[in-house]
């Protein structure tokens, strides 16, 4: 996992926490009929920030992205752009561009002409047109495809002729749906860094939607984590991996360990929900052994070994009850434990409450 | 395909199964077995017809006894060019049948244009029925439903007279009017599926990208709708240039190319003559599918 260090600097150029947020959402509410797909959303997005919107399927990050690009009217709340209230204004008047899951190119149009189109809507003079439009198309390196049709190319270049199309216009705020989703694996990581250069060169906020949690850890600045059409945490990739608010973000975002009602109270001596990452519990059969300073320890019964290549995970019923996982490096083998028992160590900041339940 | 076949794990065991993995490696036998009857069914009645339509235009009718002589001539032809009678029904057919086109284009574009993007599923499904409901019903009842509502005393008379209008009686504009209401469904349909198919996102990223609704119908929705309407126009043109009922109904002494050739098998008796004037919306509309084609419309039908 990168950003393992709770305090490292989020990336060349921090967002300015004072300035205007670049978009400010507040009581945001969407109902389609009786299907309530957003559910009161408050958020800030600073400007030059990468945010991205985690959450699964149906949890309403697209409606609120088209609610922010302005193809659909909020049923409650607003919207502002820049601190100005944009919640009425059609999708034509607001400074965002989007690119859309399935790029949305013009098939009518070369690539050239699809690049040009939103200048040449606004009136741009040719010769301006022409440079802006080979200047966006060289910054996502595709030079020469000008005159191909969107057919003729592959997904990865259409993901890159969408975005080309969307940067020349030089928006404040560039809106993303799942743009990498439906790329290959490889392709899909070139595209996370390629994507995440650009943006620190051109210095426009992105608002990227994703269901990919480790797209969003390792691309942007901050997160936010949606769920049922509400947000459940906002944070930065560490904050929300490190320290999830709630179970769901727990869950949601990496492997869900949670411990709860008499297991939490017998093992960590509080009661309530305690969420610990895989990786942060140490697995031995060292049972004796008591617990060092600051040190939780548990003993428990391995009931399963997934063998993955890099890593093993156990899965461990304890004693008190409940049950945790627990990933290991590979560094030594599969281990045998005498009768499968063993003891799991970990240190006290690395179980935090959360809220929710099991 | 040598691989493919050698590798196949189960060699081949009855004849039956033999011949079926045999129909699966020939996709183009398979192909032929399977479009034998309609192809032959095409051969034998449309383009046998059509070539016995060609060939009787060459004859010609003994003037005493009325019988079609079996001789080669171009003397129909002769009569059909030199004679300024024809020329005039010719032109008149064809703009009858480019003012229907354009007149249904200009109907159905928004109505299918509205079914396709601003309804839900559901309504949508109820408006395309409701589209083809007329299709159910009697040519003839809703010719003569026009005859009436045109008439002295019909409704768009009864409905024109308090605006200081009056209605436009038989005639060629009358004859328009109905062929525009028979064909209306052969263009709306076309249009709604060419639109349906046409991605929401399209729209939205024309909007997204600065166009306002006028800009993106016409430079997003216009064009990538323009084959489905040339489909939908090869109907509405090719059913108005072989109308002759309506004209007769409604259309007064107005006289189309249908009338023509209807004349001749009738009244005139001279079969020949008949074939070769039904030769030429045949000729016109091969014109026209020739130019369709090069709009790529034909690969849309
Ligand atoms: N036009 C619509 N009409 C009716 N319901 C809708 C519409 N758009 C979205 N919904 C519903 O709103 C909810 C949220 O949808 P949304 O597309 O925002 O989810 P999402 O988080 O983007 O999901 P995914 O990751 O699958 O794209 C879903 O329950 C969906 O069915
Ligand atoms: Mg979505």
């Amino acid at each position: 996992m990168p950003h393992q260090a709770p305090d490292v600097a989020l990336g060349d150029h921090p967002p300015a926490a004072s300035a205007v947020p670049a978009v400010r959402l507040r009581g945001l509410r969407k109902n389609f009929g009786s299907v309530t797909a957003v559910d009161g959303v408050d958020l800030d997005i600073r400007p030059g920030e990468f945010f991205a919107m985690l959450g699964p399927s149906g949890s309403g990050k697209t409606t609120v992205l088209r609610m922010i690009a302005g193809f659909e009217q909020p049923t409650d709340g607003t919207v502002e752009l820049g601190g100005q209230d944009v919640s009425r204004l059609a999708p034509f008047d607001r400074d965002v561009n989007t690119v859309f899951q399935d790029y949305a190119l013009f098939p009518h149009m070369n690539v050239a002409r699809n690049v040009e189109y939103g200048l040449r809507v606004k009136g741009v003079p040719r010769a301006e047109r022409r440079r802006r439009a080979a200047d966006a198309l060289r910054s996502v390196r595709l030079d020469d495809y000008g005159r191909r049709r969107p057919s003729q190319l592959s997904g990865g270049q259409r993901q890159r002729v969408a975005l080309a199309r969307a940067l020349v216009n030089r928006p404040k705020v560039l809106l993303l749906d799942e743009p990498l989703g439906a790329l290959d694996l490889k392709l899909r990581h070139e595209m996370q860094s390629e994507l995440k250069q650009l943006q620190r060169d051109v210095d426009i906020t992105f608002v990227f939607v994703t269901h990919d949690q480790d797209e969003a850890l390792t691309m942007s600045d901050r997160i936010a984590v949606f769920n049922a059409g509400r947000i459940e945490q906002v944070g930065t990739p560490q904050e929300v991996y490190e320290r999830p608010a709630t179970a769901f973000v727990a869950g949601f975002v990496g492997t869900s360990n949670l411990l709860g009602g008499r297991a939490a109270e017998a093992v960590i001596g509080m009661a309530g929900l305690f969420s610990i990452r895989p990786e942060k519990i140490r697995i031995d059969g060292d049972l004796a052994r008591p617990a060092g300073p600051g040190e939780t320890v548990a003993t428990g019964a391995v009931t399963d070994v997934v063998y993955a290549g890099a890593i093993l995970r156990f899965e461990v019923a304890l004693d008190a009850g409940g049950r945790l996982s627990v990933v290991r490096q590979n560094t030594d083998g599969v281990p045998g434990f005498t009768d499968g028992r063993v003891r799991l160590t970990w240190r006290h900041e690395h179980n935090f409450p959360v809220t929710g339940s099991e | 395909m040598t691989a493919a076949i050698t590798n196949t794990p189960r060699p081949a065991g009855s004849p039956r199964r033999r011949l079926s993995a045999y129909l699966r490696r020939t996709p183009r036998l398979r192909l032929g077995i399977l479009l034998s009857a309609p192809l032959a069914w095409l051969g034998v009645a449309y383009l046998g017809a059509l070539a016995a339509l060609f060939v009787t235009a060459f004859w010609s009718t003994d003037v005493f006894t009325g019988r079609v002589v079996v001789s080669w001539s171009l003397d129909n032809f002769a009569t059909l060019a030199r004679d300024a009678v024809y020329r005039t029904i010719t032109v008149r057919t064809v703009g009858v049948a480019v003012i229907v086109t354009l007149v249904d284009a200009v109907i159905a574009f928004p109505m299918a244009f509205a079914m396709a993007k601003f309804t839900s599923r559901r309504t949508q499904r109820l408006l395309v029925i409701a589209v083809m409901t007329p299709l159910w019903a009697s040519y003839l009842v809703k010719a003569y439903a026009w005859r009436s509502m045109l008439s002295g005393n019909g409704v768009l008379h009864w409905l024109l007279v308090p605006v200081g209008l009056d209605g436009p009686g038989y005639g060629l504009p009358a004859t328009v009017i109905t062929l525009s209401y028979l064909w209306l469904p052969y263009m709306i349909l076309p249009i709604y599926a060419g639109l349906d198919r046409l991605p929401d996102s399209l729209l939205d990223a024309s909007g997204d990208l600065g166009a306002r609704s006028v800009r993106t119908f016409l430079s997003v929705v216009l064009p990538l709708a323009l084959p489905a309407v040339i489909a939908g126009s090869i109907f509405t043109f090719s059913l108005s240039l072989g109308d002759y009922i309506a004209v007769k109904i409604v259309g007064g002494t107005s006289q189309l190319l249908g009338n023509v050739v209807y004349d001749n098998i009738g009244a005139a008796n001279n079969l020949p003559f008949a074939a070769t004037v039904a030769t030429v919306p045949v000729v016109i509309m091969l014109l026209y599918l020739a130019a369709a084609r090069r709009t790529g419309a034909v690969d849309t039908l």
